[in-house]
């Protein structure tokens, strides 16, 4: 059933964040087609350190597509070939027996390489930090059953809350935009009840930040189409509108203080 | 050092304790709060809900995280779905039948006092995290719903798709945020812990290694709570995430934290199959699909047909025959069993005959495809993903893996280690689940410790340090402890050998689950313990780290966990040799009854055996906390 692959890697190899980067070329006979793309960068890596090399460093933790650590642009595509797939599930079987693989890092001036393929992605922990999140202190919820929230609008939420933050809309971005990360999360608040009071600063706050950090949207729609978790870019257009409304209505908030 | 096992039960009815206690014990006035500095391990659920509220609460707090984000943490996979006592389905539910059934999933080896509170915030959590805006699953008319689990007869079990983990890490991960931003929690993310400093009995701070720039530091603190989850990839193959490891739980140890029951390891009995030798980790299907599929192997052992070639009577639906009431939903290590006897009897299924069939047609067939793929969608893709093939279609083939660690290190009603100042939350202590954990439970402790029972005992211990300062970080025993942790590894860069640290880390794992995985007898755990020294000390001197430690080096990360592994996976196999009984996920053949069901020993097990660090890893000192049950009857564990 299982094949048996020989690939030529393509790998960029950078030592730190301020030197200079290369492609090494690095010959990966032997791989079995039902390993994961990762389970093969594992082997290449076992090999690596058998022949007295520094193994490739990488991002990667759960493999099962949720914690978002994995990225990797493989052969020019974010997570690879598969749509709605992490690299992390990605499968061998996906590849021809002797292709050329190439494999870089996340590019975007807001995710500067630490080492090899491996970014900074902090830069979106900031845009959360601005906003994105509710403020219920510990200790005085109400029952959970007392705003009824209606199936469809829970449902929306849980569809923009489904974004993992790994960046791959970043990286496919040619604006290097962090729109759909960020209207992913503004939109999974702000469609919830329990997000009403903070829509407008949330927004305000989540936007502009994102804007001092990131390139410009300019409606490619290559997030969409990069996205592990296949967000849809509509959150972008329910971003844009409310970060519209936000503008008159924050400040018609600050004349009334 | 003495160990003191004291675990400080406060007084009262079971139900009156936790009320007594959060009356009794002292406070920290809120405008002293600031004059605290807390140190939090870890930001998954228990250490991101713990350092959020500390950070609301006043204190000033440092966090810190392995990961690249606090929202990377390994809580993040939980599929299924989170308990809470709230019988909102009004099928008979109540913080009681929760306490009770947790105390009877974990089959007997709790602490009752502990798992009454976490049943009592169960439905605290949950009203939480709809305030915070998990979007949990809901019904047509807007309120909440829920579904059943293993070990339950109820449904309480909360769920956000097949994504539960990943959308309350999220919420706990906000709210931390909002701290971070507010300037109360400091974030020190790619920072790892690589050793505990007590200064005169008490915890003092730590020393940690930033995984970019290899420099090592230290932090020092009134109080140091880890939250560093648990130790299940000391098998190498398991179902956590790849850089989960035991160093943290492991250096505080060695620091004179008691380890609790290393030897309560659950295996899950829902993973997808091993298919290849080069294989780093194994996938969970979440519980919960065990509500609609349905488990069996073929009669006939030497059966190759398709599943769908085989007709109804030549199954064995070996669940529901041998637990008639339970079936499918039997708990885990119940259901793990029974998966491993019938791959050993040659029942298994698929290429490698390594699992058994979860099958969905019956299901489809009653509700539709289209109800099962609201329900379980997003696991089937997954499931396709990863074998290439479609759980429509064909039934899903599946097998046990190693999955949560019950034990961890040993804490009080309070949460704190035996090292006054030292605190444990999460799936790293070993409080609540006994030997057994019931599905959707993790996500319940995890949050209960960080956000409710932390943040309200912690003052217990602030409060008469009052005027104090953290000892400074220039003492001489956080001196030490840096110029020992930057000799550690600076070591395992220099040894030259041959092996990378993955190679000994899955031999080392091979040992463990061959020999004190799903069942164990005395001559395996012996056989264990011969073969385990011989290869650390292989380790030692055949180990070959590439690199440097000035830079980001993922195989020198691997080597210290490695390292620390060999230590745990010692300690583990004297627990499992030292209990002899079976309980919960700790299964020794020579205790069973005759229809192969675990024989519990109460008279002489009833109890937590909490080890105590000597300076040699062969030889710990055992030391025992009784467990007292005055509200739970002790029964034999009956799911028939």
């Amino acid at each position: 059933m299982s094949r048996e692959l020989n690939l030529t890697l393509k790998v960029w190899r950078q030592d730190g964040p301020d030197a200079p980067g290369r492609f090494d070329t690095i010959a990966a006979p032997g791989i079995n087609d039902e390993m994961s793309f990762l389970e093969m960068l594992d082997l290449v890596n076992e090999r690596l350190i058998a022949e007295g090399q520094e193994a490739i460093v990488f991002d990667h933790d759960c493999r099962e597509g949720i914690c978002g650590t994995c990225s990797l642009m493989i052969d020019g595509q974010a997570h690879g070939p598969q749509k709605g797939t992490a690299t992390c599930q990605l499968h061998m079987r996906k590849f021809d027996d002797g292709a050329e693989v190439t494999i870089e890092p996340w590019r975007a001036t807001a995710f500067p390489v630490i080492k090899d393929l491996m970014v900074d992605r902090s830069a979106f922990d900031r845009i959360v930090e601005a906003g994105g999140f509710i403020t219920a202190e510990t200790g005085g919820a109400p029952d959970a059953n007392m705003t009824p929230i209606p199936k469809p609008v829970a449902d929306s939420a849980m569809d923009a809350a489904a974004c993992i933050g790994c960046g791959a809309c970043v990286a496919a971005c040619p604006n290097s935009a962090a729109q759909l990360f960020t209207s992913a999360k503004v939109g999974h608040l702000n469609l919830l009840p329990q997000g009403q009071a903070e829509r407008y600063q949330r927004v305000e706050a989540m936007v502009d930040t994102m804007e001092e950090l990131f390139g410009s949207c300019t409606n490619h729609g290559e997030c969409e189409e990069a996205c592990p978790k296949e967000i849809s870019i509509d959150f972008i257009a329910l971003m844009n509108k409310d970060y519209l409304a936000a503008k008159f209505k924050n400040r018609k908030l600050l004349s009334r203080k | 050092m003495t160990i003191n096992l004291d675990a400080k039960i406060p007084d009262g009815p079971i139900d009156e304790k936790w009320t007594n206690y959060k009356f009794e014990h002292k406070l920290v006035n809120p405008a002293n709060r600031r004059k605290y500095e807390v140190i939090v391990v870890g930001t998954g659920l228990a250490g991101g809900a713990a350092a959020a509220t500390l950070g609301e609460q006043g204190y000033r707090v440092k966090a810190f995280t392995f990961h690249d984000s606090p929202r990377r943490a390994h809580s993040i996979a939980a599929q299924g779905g989170i308990n809470a006592a709230k019988n909102y389905k009004g099928d008979g539910d109540s913080i009681w039948r929760l306490f009770y059934d947790t105390v009877k999933g974990g089959d007997f080896r709790s602490r009752e006092a502990n798992v009454y509170r976490l049943a009592e915030e169960s439905v605290n959590i949950i009203d939480q995290m709809t305030a915070q805006g998990v979007p949990f699953a809901r019904e047509y008319g807007g309120l909440l719903d829920n579904r059943s689990f293993g070990g339950a007869q109820v449904s309480r079990t909360f769920y956000a798709r097949g994504q539960t983990g990943q959308q309350l890490l999220l919420g706990a991960y906000q709210q931390l945020a909002r701290q971070i931003g507010l300037g109360n929690v400091e974030l020190h993310n790619r920072t790892e812990l690589v050793d505990i400093v007590v200064v005169d009995g008490r915890a003092a701070g730590i020393v940690v290694r930033d995984l970019v720039t290899g420099e090592v530091t230290s932090h020092s603190a009134h109080a140091v709570v880890l939250a560093t989850g648990g130790y299940s990839n000391v098998f190498f193959l398991s179902t956590n995430a790849m850089a989960c490891n035991v160093t943290a739980a492991w250096r505080a140890h060695r620091r004179g934290a008691a380890f609790a029951n290393p030897c309560y390891t659950q295996i899950h009995p829902t993973c997808i199959p091993q298919s290849d030798d080069f294989q780093s980790k194994l996938t969970l299907m979440s519980e919960s699909l065990r509500n609609d599929g349905r488990i069996w192997v073929p009669k006939d052992p030497d059966d190759n047909r398709s599943p769908d070639q085989i007709p109804e009577d030549q199954r064995d639906y070996y669940l529901e025959r041998r637990y008639p009431s339970f079936g499918n939903l039997a708990p885990r290590d119940i259901a793990s069993r029974a998966a491993l006897v019938e791959v050993s009897k040659g029942h298994g299924v698929g290429p490698l005959k390594n699992g058994v069939y979860l099958d969905f047609g019956e299901a489809i067939g009653r509700l539709g495809q289209k109800v099962i793929e609201e329900r379980y969608g997003n696991l089937f893709e997954m499931y396709e993903r990863i074998t290439d093939e479609s759980p429509y279609k064909v039934p899903m083939r599946i097998y046990p893996a190693p999955h949560y660690t019950m034990g961890g290190l040993w804490v009080d009603y309070e949460l704190m280690t035996t090292v006054p100042g030292l605190y444990c939350a999460g799936e790293a202590n070993f409080s609540d689940h006994g030997a057994n954990r019931l599905g959707a439970s993790a996500l319940m402790q995890g949050l209960a410790d960080g956000y409710f029972v932390l943040p309200a005992t912690i003052s217990n211990y602030l409060a008469p340090l009052l005027g104090t300062k953290p000892v400074p970080t220039d003492h001489p025993e956080f001196q030490a402890a840096e110029a020992a942790a930057r000799d550690r590894f600076a070591g395992y860069l220099s040894i030259g050998g041959t092996r990378s640290p993955d190679s000994f880390h899955m031999e080392l794992g091979k040992i463990m689950l061959e020999h004190c995985g799903m069942e164990r007898t005395k001559q395996s755990l012996e056989k264990a313990l011969s073969e385990i020294p011989g290869l650390h000390a292989e380790f030692r001197k055949d180990l070959r780290v590439t690199g440097d430690g000035e830079s980001t080096n993922q195989t020198l990360e691997k080597a210290g966990r490695v390292d620390d592994f060999f230590e745990l996976a010692q300690v583990m196999c004297l627990d499992a040799l030292t209990r002899e009984e079976s309980c919960g996920g700790h299964f020794r053949a020579e205790h069973q009854t005759d229809e192969g069901e675990a024989e519990r020993d109460d008279e002489n097990f009833a109890h937590v055996a909490a080890w105590e660090w000597t300076g040699d890893p062969a030889q710990p000192a055992r030391h025992v906390e009784s467990l007292e049950f005055d509200n739970v009857h002790l029964a034999v564990r009956s799911y028939k």
